[in-house]
């Protein structure tokens, strides 16, 4: 493998990493706020899905989840799902902050604490190889 | 209610990522340009597994609704990555992916936020 196209693959692995840490919590919150401002309660149920589904913000949630999903469907072609899910897991943390922010919920020390040993633990896996499964078939 | 919700995202999940993983590699390298998602997307048509991996994330995904409504967001999002744990295994154990002792510790310390945020 040259240099230059190992490189330009690490920036594109970052680059769509950037983009599904962003489009899964924002997603996330825009299916939040439509679900819990649509009057019934989603049970097993088609119609009411489909109902619920034709609100703004659900389907608007789910348009961004959508391209979160096609993301990370390029994202694992070119690294391993054991590095793609712990890094992704900022999103969490995200979703945490928006649920305070925008929703008004109620978020405790003990939920900060976790909040930070998620960043810890996706510091840590960050800095491994990107795709083991495909170094050791080429060595 | 709550924590049957929650199992049936965690479970479809796990095993939707598997069948993901799995057959994105054997398909090759994809990117999301425009000439690139209408290869993804033939991709995904043309592989039975992946097509199986996107009903367990439809299952998944409706679960995840009916949780995220009754449920805090700040709840339901970090608790549906219970399915960490389980996944990190199966990588492992089924894809054969090396998982060394900073990855492995990388994804307990997630996992250990994980726990106090779900609380």
């Amino acid at each position: 493998m040259e240099d230059t196209s190992s490189h330009a693959k690490t920036v594109r692995t970052y680059a769509l990493l950037l983009l599904f840490v962003l489009l899964r919590p924002f997603g996330n919150l825009s299916l939040a706020w439509g679900t819990k401002h649509f009057p019934q309660t989603l049970s097993i149920h088609p119609l009411v899905y489909i109902r619920a589904m034709l609100d703004p913000f659900v389907a608007l949630g789910i348009a961004m989840l959508i391209l979160s999903l096609l993301t990370r469907l390029a994202l694992l072609s070119l690294a391993d799902l054991s590095f793609v899910l712990p890094v992704t897991a900022i999103g969490y943390v995200l979703a945490t902050l928006f649920g305070k922010l925008f929703l008004h919920e109620d978020v405790t020390t003990r939920q900060w604490l976790g909040t930070v040993l998620i960043f810890m633990g996706t510091a840590l896996v960050g800095s491994t190889a990107r795709n083991t499964t495909k170094y050791a078939e080429e060595s | 209610m709550k924590w049957l919700l929650l199992s049936i995202v965690v479970g479809a999940t796990a095993l939707s990522d598997l069948l993901q993983s799995h057959e994105m590699k054997r398909a090759g390298e994809q990117s999301i340009g425009a000439r690139g998602l209408a290869r993804l997307l033939k991709t995904i048509v043309r592989r039975r597994e992946l097509i199986l991996s996107i009903v367990c994330l439809a299952i998944s995904f409706f679960a995840f609704m009916a949780l995220v409504q009754a449920q805090p967001l700040s709840f339901a999002v970090p608790a549906s990555a219970a399915s960490f744990i389980l996944e990190t295994l199966l990588a492992k154990l089924v894809l054969k992916e090396q998982v060394g002792m900073r990855r492995a510790g990388g994804a307990l310390l997630v996992l250990g936020g994980i726990v106090l945020l779900a609380r």
